[in-house]
C-alpha cells in the first residue's frame, strides 16, 4: 500500500479504487463479495505456489478495497486462464473473470503491454501459443 | 347490527403515514356504525379491554379492528371478542398496517384513503356474516411417533411417562438410528451406546409404547384427532415372539453380505441382528440376499439349527391399522454420499471415508474392534487429515446451508484419534469453527491446542499416490498452499434427510424445504410443529443438528402433543365448505379438485349433490373457486362475502352490474 | 448417421501439429465418414475472451460461426482443445447476450448475421455419440496389446463446466476409447492439471515446473505413453522436456502423441513403432 502508515484506512477514501472496483466487476460480470473466502481457489491453482499473493487474497484485497496492492501484484499476470477455480468455487464465483477484469484494467489503465514481444523466447512457437500470450497480455 | 370500528394507531406504524382521526371520522358516518374510535395500542391488554368495555356498553353485535396483519394479531382480538359475547365469526380484522401503511409510506393522503376503503370492505363483508360454532371431534388419545433414532425414543418416552399409548414405527430392524451407530458424543465423549441402551430398553419394556420395528407408514388419513394409519409390517421370516436371540443361526448361514450399521466396512450374513445391542433382540433375515425366494427354499440351515424354532420363510407382509389423534415424525438424516463429491475422489478411493465410517472404524463394537486401520490395507494410519464443509455452504451444488454437527465432531475425531494413535499427525481443514452450544468452543480449543493442526482453507483435490492419499489444500491465513500426504482422509459430508422423507410428506401432506428437510411453521416460535394440525417434528428431519437440541425438540414436539391430548375434543375451525343442496347439480367437479377428499356425491330421493365432510375440510376453496352452479361456499367466506367485499373496494372507481356482475369504468 | 461434417482445424494445425490432423483425417476415413473443412475460416483467437464489454474480442470465434453458418452446417467439429472452448464459449456468450450478438452483426455488416443456430462439438464427442465405441471397437485391426496409456486432458476441454465434453473432476472420455483400442489407461490424477499453457511463451521454466509434474505423476502410474488434444499441450509436454532436465537433470522423458494417432495406429494397417 502506498499509504503512509502501512495500514488500510477504512472505508477506503479513494474514489478511484471504487472506480476501478466498480470497473472490474462490469467487465467480468461477477460479484466479489460472492466470495466467502474459503480458499478453494487457491488450493488448487496451479500457479499458486509461483505467485506473491494467492488467488483467494487477490479477491480479498478487492473485497476490502486495496485495490491499489492488486495493480501493483505479479499474481494476475501468472494466471494460466485454466478455470480451476472456477469450475470448483462453492459460490459459483468465476475467479477466472475476475482474474482477466484485473488484467483488462491495469493493460487499459496503464495503456501499456505486459511484454514485449521482443521479450518472447526465440524459438519455433506454435501459433497457438504465440496468438493466446499476446491475447492475455496486450492491450 | 351494531358495529364497533377500532383504528389502531399501531404507535407511529399506522397513525405516523395514516390519518386516523379522518379514518375514524369517515368510518362514523357509515350506517350501522355504532361506534368508532382510535386507540394507541389495540393488542394491549389495556387496548383489549377497552374493546371489551365497549362491547358490553354499547350491546355491540360486530367488530371491526382495523391494525395489522390477522396472521399476526388475529386470534388476540378473535379470543378479546369472543370473552366479551361477541361470536368470533362476527369479527373482520383490516390490515391498514402491512397492506396500507407499509407499503405505502410515501403516500400519506393514498395510505388514508386506501385505509378508509379498507374498513368499509371489512364493513361489507361483515353485512353478510353469520355467526360460526367451531366444529368439535372426538379425539383418539393415542399418538404415532414414525422414526426410532433418539428424537423419536424421547418423543415416545416422554408421551408414555404422561399416560398416553404410542405406536413407535421404524423401518430399520432395530431402534437407536444414527446415535447407536456413534462411539462417543460430543462434548462430554459420553460412550454412545451406554446413554442410548436404557433409552432403548424403556422403550421396549414399557407398557404404554407399541413398537414396531422393521415397519414402514404407508397411508395416512384423516386429520387431527382422527388418523387412520396404515403400517406395514416387512416380514422379518423370524417369529419375534420365539426368537430369544442365540444367534446360532448366524454361525450356520452361508451368505455374507456387507453389513449396513458398519457403513459397508463390515459384514454380517443374511441372517442377523444390526448390533448387539438392537432393540428388539430379535434376529431377521434379509430376503434380498437370503439364497431363497418367495418360491424356492433351497438353504435351511438356520431354519434347522434354531431351537425355539423361530424361522419361517413362509411370512408375509402384514399390514395394520391403528387410529391416533398425532402424528410425531422424527425421520432423521443421512450424510450425503461419496459419489457426489468429484474432487474428493467420488468414492473411488478407499481411503477417502466419510465421517460416519470413521466413526464405525474407532467404535470398540466396530468392524475392526475399535483399532482403527485403512481401510484399503488395514494398517493404523499415522496421519490422518480431515476435510470439513465436504457438501455443504456450497450453493453451486445446491446445499447453501451449514451442516452444524461436523465442526464439533470432526475436534471429537481428532482427539480420539490423537489418543489411539499419540505419535500420529492430524490435520484438519475447515473454513469456519461452528462451535456455539454449551462447553463446545472450550471443547474445541481443547484440541487446537492439542497436537491437531488446523488449517483454514478448503481442499481443492484428494488424490492417491502409490499408497498414500495426497491432500492439496491451503491455508489462507498465512497465505501458502499446501500439500499433506497422508494415510488416511476423513470427510465432513453434507447433512441431508433420510430416504423416504418426500415420500412420507407427501403422505401426511406436510411441506418440505427446498432440501427435502421438513418445514416447521416458525423457525424461532413454532419449530415443533407443521401447518398440518396434528403432526408435529422432532430432530434432524426438520434441520441438522445434534444430539442435545434433537432430545430438548423431542420433548418439546412431545409437550404439544401432551397438550393437544389432555383435552378430550379436538376443536377445528369452522372455516369449513358446505353445500347448497337445491342448488347443487351434483356434477363432481368440485369433489375432483379437492385437495383432502373431503367431498363425496351422494344420491338422496333422487338428486345427486355433493357432501362434504366437515372433519376433513380444510377450508381451502378450491371447490368454490370451480363450482359453476356457485351452490358451495366455504362458511366466512362465502361468494356473497367476498364479493361485497370486492364491490366495497371499488366503489370509487368502478359501478358493478348486480344482475351481470360486469365492472364498468366509473 | 452424418457423412458430412463441418470440420474447423485451426491455425496450429496446419502448421506445426499437422500429424494431429493428418491422423484425424485418416481415422475419420477408417471409421466411414468425411471431415469436411469448411472453405471458409480463419484464426478462433485462441483463448476465449473473458470480458463482458470487450466485444472486439469475440468478433473472430463470431465470424468463424458464420461461416460456418453461412456454408450450410448446423454442426462444426474441432480437434483442437483450445479451439472448441474459444468457440463454444463465445457461441454461448452470444447466444445469452442477444443484445451484444447485435451489435457485433452489426459491426461485421459485410456478413451475413449470426443467428446461433451452429452447434460446435469436440471430436472426442463426436466419435462418442454418433461413431459411437461399438463402432470404433469393431473396427480396430491392431489390439493395442493393453499398452499403459496416460489420459492428459489439460483444462480446455472440461472447463468451464458448462461446455466441458465431460466431468471436469473425473472424466472418462478418452480412457473409454482408449480401453475399446485395447490399450490400458492408467490412474492419472494429474490429467485435469494446466499445463501451464501460454506463459510458455514468455515463462517456460515455469510451464517446466508444472510439466514436470505433470509427467512424473503420469510415470509413477506406469504410463508408457502419455496422449492429448491439444496442440498447446502438446507442445509444452514434449518440447519443454529439454527444460525440464535443466532444473531436474535426473529427469527421463516420456513420448506424448495426440490421441489421433493411436487411433490411426490401432485402426490402420501398419503398426508404427512409437
Amino acid at each position: 500500500m502506498k499509504l503512509v502508515e502501512n495500514r488500510i484506512k477504512l472505508p477506503i477514501k479513494f474514489k478511484r479504487s471504487f472506480e476501478i472496483l466498480r470497473k472490474i466487476e462490469d467487465i467480468s460480470g461477477e460479484n466479489v463479495f460472492a466470495c466467502y473466502q474459503c480458499g478453494m481457489c487457491s488450493a488448487g491453482c496451479p500457479m499458486a505456489p509461483e505467485m506473491d499473493i494467492l488467488p483467494n487474497q487477490v479477491l480479498r484485497l478487492l473485497q476490502i478495497g486495496a485495490i491499489e496492492e492488486v495493480l501493483e501484484t505479479r499474481t494476475v499476470w501468472l494466471c494460466a486462464s485454466c478455470f480451476t477455480c472456477s469450475a470448483r468455487c462453492p459460490k459459483g464465483v468465476n475467479l477466472a473473470k475476475l482474474m482477466e477484469g484485473v488484467r483488462i484494467v491495469i493493460l487499459r489503465e496503464k495503456n501499456k503491454d505486459y511484454f514485449k514481444p521482443e521479450e518472447m523466447i526465440k524459438e519455433p512457437l506454435p501459433a497457438i501459443a504465440l496468438v493466446s500470450a499476446l491475447r492475455k497480455f496486450t492491450t | 347490527m351494531r358495529i364497533g370500528v377500532f383504528v389502531c394507531h399501531c404507535g407511529r406504524n399506522i397513525a405516523g403515514i395514516v390519518d386516523v382521526k379522518t379514518v375514524v371520522d369517515e368510518i362514523a358516518k357509515l350506517k350501522d356504525v355504532v361506534f368508532c374510535t382510535d386507540y394507541i395500542y389495540l393488542c394491549s391488554e389495556p387496548g383489549q379491554k377497552t374493546i371489551q368495555e365497549k362491547i358490553k356498553e354499547l350491546n355491540l353485535t360486530h367488530i371491526i379492528v382495523a391494525a395489522c396483519s390477522p396472521s399476526l394479531h388475529g386470534i388476540t382480538f378473535s379470543r378479546a371478542v369472543e370473552a366479551a359475547g361477541v361470536n368470533p365469526y362476527l369479527f373482520e380484522m383490516a390490515n391498514i398496517r402491512e397492506q396500507c401503511s407499509w407499503v405505502h409510506s410515501h403516500n400519506p393522503e393514498l395510505a388514508t384513503k386506501k385505509a378508509i376503503s379498507l374498513i368499509k370492505a371489512s364493513l361489507a363483508k361483515l353485512r353478510y356474516s353469520q355467526p360460526l360454532t367451531p366444529i368439535k371431534v372426538p379425539l383418539t388419545q393415542k399418538v404415532l411417533v414414525i422414526g426410532g433414532g433418539i428424537a423419536g425414543i424421547r418423543v415416545a418416552l416422554d408421551i408414555a411417562q404422561a399416560g398416553f399409548e404410542v405406536y413407535l414405527v421404524e423401518k430399520s430392524p432395530s431402534l437407536g438410528g444414527r446415535m447407536a451407530q456413534l462411539s462417543e458424543t460430543f462434548p462430554t465423549l459420553d460412550c454412545s451406546s451406554c446413554i442410548l441402551t436404557p433409552l432403548m430398553v424403556e422403550v421396549a419394556r414399557h407398557k404404554k409404547i407399541h413398537l414396531f420395528t422393521y415397519a414402514e407408514v404407508k397411508k395416512v388419513e384423516g386429520i387431527i384427532g382422527n388418523f387412520k394409519v396404515t403400517i406395514e409390517k416387512k416380514p422379518r421370516y423370524v417369529i419375534p415372539e420365539k426368537c430369544t436371540g442365540c444367534g446360532d443361526c448366524v454361525d450356520v448361514c452361508p451368505v455374507v453380505v456387507p453389513n449396513e450399521f458398519d457403513q459397508g466396512l463390515g459384514a454380517r450374513k443374511a441372517i442377523y441382528v444390526p448390533f448387539p445391542q438392537a432393540v428388539p433382540l430379535v434376529y431377521t433375515i434379509d430376503f434380498e440376499n437370503c439364497l431363497n425366494t418367495e418360491k424356492l427354499i433351497i438353504c435351511e440351515q438356520c431354519f434347522k439349527i434354531c431351537g425355539p424354532k423361530a424361522i419361517d420363510f413362509l411370512m408375509r407382509p402384514e399390514e395394520i391399522q391403528i387410529e391416533v389423534g398425532a402424528i410425531v415424525v422424527a425421520t432423521g438424516y443421512e450424510l450425503l454420499p461419496l459419489e457426489a463429491l468429484k474432487e474428493y475422489g467420488a468414492g473411488e478411493y478407499e481411503d477417502v471415508i466419510t465421517s460416519l465410517d470413521f466413526e464405525r472404524l474407532i467404535s470398540a463394537s466396530g468392524p475392526t474392534g475399535g483399532i482403527l486401520r485403512r481401510p484399503s490395507d488395514g494398517r493404523i494410519p499415522k496421519s490422518v487429515v480431515f476435510i470439513q464443509c465436504a457438501g455443504s455452504r456450497s450453493p453451486e451444488q445446491g446445499r447453501p446451508y451449514c451442516s452444524k454437527i461436523c465442526c464439533m465432531y470432526t475436534a471429537k475425531h481428532a482427539l480420539i484419534y490423537k489418543h489411539l494413535v499419540p505419535d500420529g499427525e492430524v490435520y484438519v481443514f475447515y473454513i469456519d469453527i461452528r462451535a456455539a452450544g454449551k462447553r463446545y468452543e472450550e471443547f474445541v480449543q481443547r484440541v487446537m491446542g492439542d497436537g491437531v493442526l488446523y488449517l483454514r482453507g478448503k481442499v481443492s483435490k484428494v488424490f492417491r499416490h502409490n499408497e498414500k492419499m495426497v491432500v492439496l489444500g491451503v491455508d489462507t491465513l498465512s497465505g501458502k498452499t499446501v500439500e499433506v500426504e497422508t494415510d488416511l482422509v476423513v470427510l465432513a459430508p453434507a447433512i441431508i434427510p433420510s430416504k423416504g422423507a418426500q415420500e412420507l410428506a407427501k403422505m401426511l401432506k406436510i411441506p418440505v424445504d427446498e432440501f427435502g428437510f421438513f418445514s416447521e411453521i416458525h423457525p424461532k416460535l413454532r419449530p415443533v410443529e407443521t401447518t398440518s394440525p396434528g403432526i408435529y417434528l422432532a430432530g434432524a428431519a426438520q434441520s441438522p443438528k445434534d444430539i442435545s437440541e434433537t432430545v430438548a425438540q423431542a420433548s418439546a414436539a412431545a409437550s404439544k402433543v401432551l397438550s393437544l391430548l389432555s383435552q378430550k375434543e379436538a376443536t377445528l375451525e369452522p372455516i369449513v365448505a358446505y353445500v347448497d343442496k337445491e342448488i347443487c347439480k351434483g356434477c363432481g367437479l368440485c369433489r375432483r379438485v379437492c385437495p383432502f377428499k373431503a367431498i363425496t356425491i351422494v344420491k338422496e330421493d333422487k338428486k345427486r349433490y355433493a357432501k362434504v365432510e366437515p372433519a376433513i375440510c380444510q377450508g381451502c376453496g378450491c371447490c368454490m373457486a370451480i363450482c359453476e352452479e356457485n351452490a358451495i361456499n366455504v362458511a366466512g367466506f362465502t361468494y356473497q362475502q367476498l364479493s361485497a367485499q370486492v364491490r366495497a373496494l371499488l366503489e370509487d372507481k368502478y359501478e358493478v352490474s348486480k344482475k351481470t356482475a360486469e365492472f364498468r369504468k366509473i | 448417421m452424418k457423412m458430412n461434417i463441418g470440420y474447423f482445424p485451426g491455425c496450429t494445425l496446419k502448421a506445426t501439429a499437422l500429424n494431429f490432423e493428418k491422423s484425424a483425417l485418416e481415422v475419420a476415413k477408417i471409421l466411414g465418414f468425411q471431415l469436411e473443412e469448411l472453405s471458409q475460416w480463419h484464426c478462433c483467437g485462441t483463448v476465449p475472451s473473458l470480458s463482458q464489454d470487450d466485444l472486439l474480442k469475440q468478433i473472430s470465434p463470431v465470424r468463424n460461426l458464420i461461416y460456418a453458418q453461412s456454408l450450410g452446417y448446423n454442426k462444426i467439429v474441432t480437434l483442437c482443445s483450445m479451439c472448441y472452448n474459444t468457440l463454444a464459449q463465445s457461441n454461448l456468450f452470444v447466444k445469452e447476450n442477444k443484445e451484444k450478438l447485435r451489435k457485433i452483426n452489426q459491426f461485421m455488416s459485410e456478413m451475413p448475421d449470426y443467428d446461433g443456430g451452429v452447434e460446435v462439438k469436440h471430436f472426442l464427442s463426436f466419435l462418442k455419440e454418433q461413431i459411437t465405441l461399438e463402432k470404433i471397437r469393431e473396427s480396430v485391426k491392431t489390439n493395442l496389446s493393453g499398452i499403459k496409456i496416460a489420459c492428459y486432458y489439460g483444462c480446455l476441454l472440461l472447463r468451464p463446466k458448462i461446455i466441458g465434453i465431460d466431468d471436469s473432476e473425473q472424466p472418462k472420455i478418452l480412457e473409454e476409447l482408449m480401453q475399446v483400442l485395447g490399450a490400458e489407461p492408467v490412474y492419472f490424477p494429474y490429467k485435469t492439471e494446466c499445463c501451464g499453457a501460454y506463459h510458455t511463451v514468455i515463462k517456460p521454466d515455469i510451464v517446466a515446473r508444472r510439466v514436470y509434474r505433470i509427467l512424473e505423476n503420469a510415470k509413477e502410474n506406469k504410463a508408457q505413453i502419455v496422449i492429448t488434444s491439444c496442440p498447446l499441450c502438446h507442445f509444452n509436454l514434449t518440447k519443454r522436456q529439454e527444460e525440464i532436465k535443466k532444473i531436474y537433470p535426473d529427469f527421463k522423458g516420456i513420448p506424448v502423441v495426440y490421441f489421433t494417432e493411436v487411433m490411426l495406429q490401432a485402426l490402420g494397417e501398419n503398426f508404427k513403432c512409437v
